[in-house]
């Protein structure tokens, strides 16, 4: 028995960066916009999907991940869009986010010809899901006012993935030290320029450009 | 708290190229960017090894410092806490170096030849 020296020099996210692409083929060869949904835990992913959801101007449907449970998706249900459950819990060792492998799992269940844009909502995490492509187009993060405002300098691999931050429950502002000049200000020095919406999931404020940047989407993505 | 996510991709990595051959180091480079904690990495490395060709695998982890380079100006620097705006100009700055998360090369046990 003797040792030898193998060179690799291949990213440890390769594999899955090609699972990714596959499921890109298959959101592509039906023509569907995919949004990877991604945030802290209660920072509003699925109240602000419930505020547009049911008069998007466009066919949707939402894959939902999470470690264990369908609370989300059960809430999602009766807004009339197709919604299918991804548990990261059974065969998938509890994972904190999804990855392109447990998304291509999902593939069969959803109705991919009924629908123009599937938005993907991750576990909640500000961490790992930065690191795994799933097959998006476009990657969304929503950062809720509560957490502060130095969560871009925290975690800058998540602020700096994303195409579109929106800024939740700006309703609550007033009752918190919150700073959002100095928010804005970390924003852009992590992701220099990246979109930004304030909106209150709870009130309905700042909604409007949510829904139609979701409405816009497929239309800007290249087919 | 990614380092787990990290060591299982690591893992399938290096069993990939090992091609059912015993592992007995690994050698990563990663990049300041990726934000792992190598003391956090080796503990799940182990963890995710135990029972693998990788089981008791050295780990080796060269860290590679960040660089970016200035779209307008360009003018390098190693950004602190994260800082991605030129400190010259203000421009927005490419990541030069610091975003490897890379399987550098791994050694592993062959039969010794009896030809």
């Amino acid at each position: 028995m003797h040792r030898v020296k193998v060179r690799v020099v291949e990213d440890a996210l390769d594999a899955n960066n090609t699972i990714a692409r596959a499921n890109r083929d298959d959101f592509d060869r039906h023509a569907v916009t995919v949004v990877n949904l991604m945030s802290a835990p209660g920072a509003g992913k699925t109240t602000l999907l419930e505020r547009v959801l049911h008069d998007l101007p466009v066919r949707a449907g939402v894959l939902e991940g999470d470690v264990q449970g369908s609370y989300d998706a059960d809430r999602l249900a009766s807004l009339h869009v197709p919604v299918t459950q991804l548990n990261t819990d059974p065969g998938f060792g509890g994972e904190c986010h999804l990855d392109a492998n447990m998304v291509r799992s999902a593939l069969p269940a959803l109705p991919l010809d009924d629908i123009d844009l599937l938005v993907i909502e991750n576990v909640g995490n500000l961490v790992c899901p930065a690191e795994f492509r799933v097959g998006e187009d476009a990657r969304v993060m929503v950062s809720s006012v509560t957490e502060g405002e130095d969560k871009p300098l925290k975690y800058p691999l998540m602020f700096r993935t994303c195409e579109l931050v929106l800024i939740n429950k700006i309703d609550l502002l007033p009752h918190l030290d919150f700073d959002m000049e100095q928010f804005l200000h970390n924003l852009d020095a992590v992701h220099p320029g990246v979109p930004r919406m304030q909106v209150s999931a709870r009130t309905g404020e700042g909604v409007e450009a949510w829904r139609d940047w979701l409405t816009r989407l497929p239309a800007e993505v290249p087919a | 708290m990614h380092e787990l996510s990290v060591a299982s991709a690591v893992l399938d990595t290096v069993l990939k190229h090992a091609a059912g051959r015993r592992v007995t180091v690994v050698s990563l480079r990663i990049g300041h960017l990726r934000q792992v904690v190598p003391d956090s990495l080796a503990f799940y490395f182990e963890l995710v090894s135990r029972e693998s060709l990788c089981e008791g695998a050295r780990l080796e982890q060269e860290y590679i410092p960040a660089r970016l380079r200035c779209d307008g100006c360009a003018r390098e620097w190693d950004p602190e806490d994260a800082w991605f705006r030129c400190p010259g100009c203000g421009g927005p700055g490419d990541v030069v170096a610091g975003n490897e998360l890379e399987v550098e090369s791994i050694e592993v046990e062959e039969a010794a030849c009896t030809a």
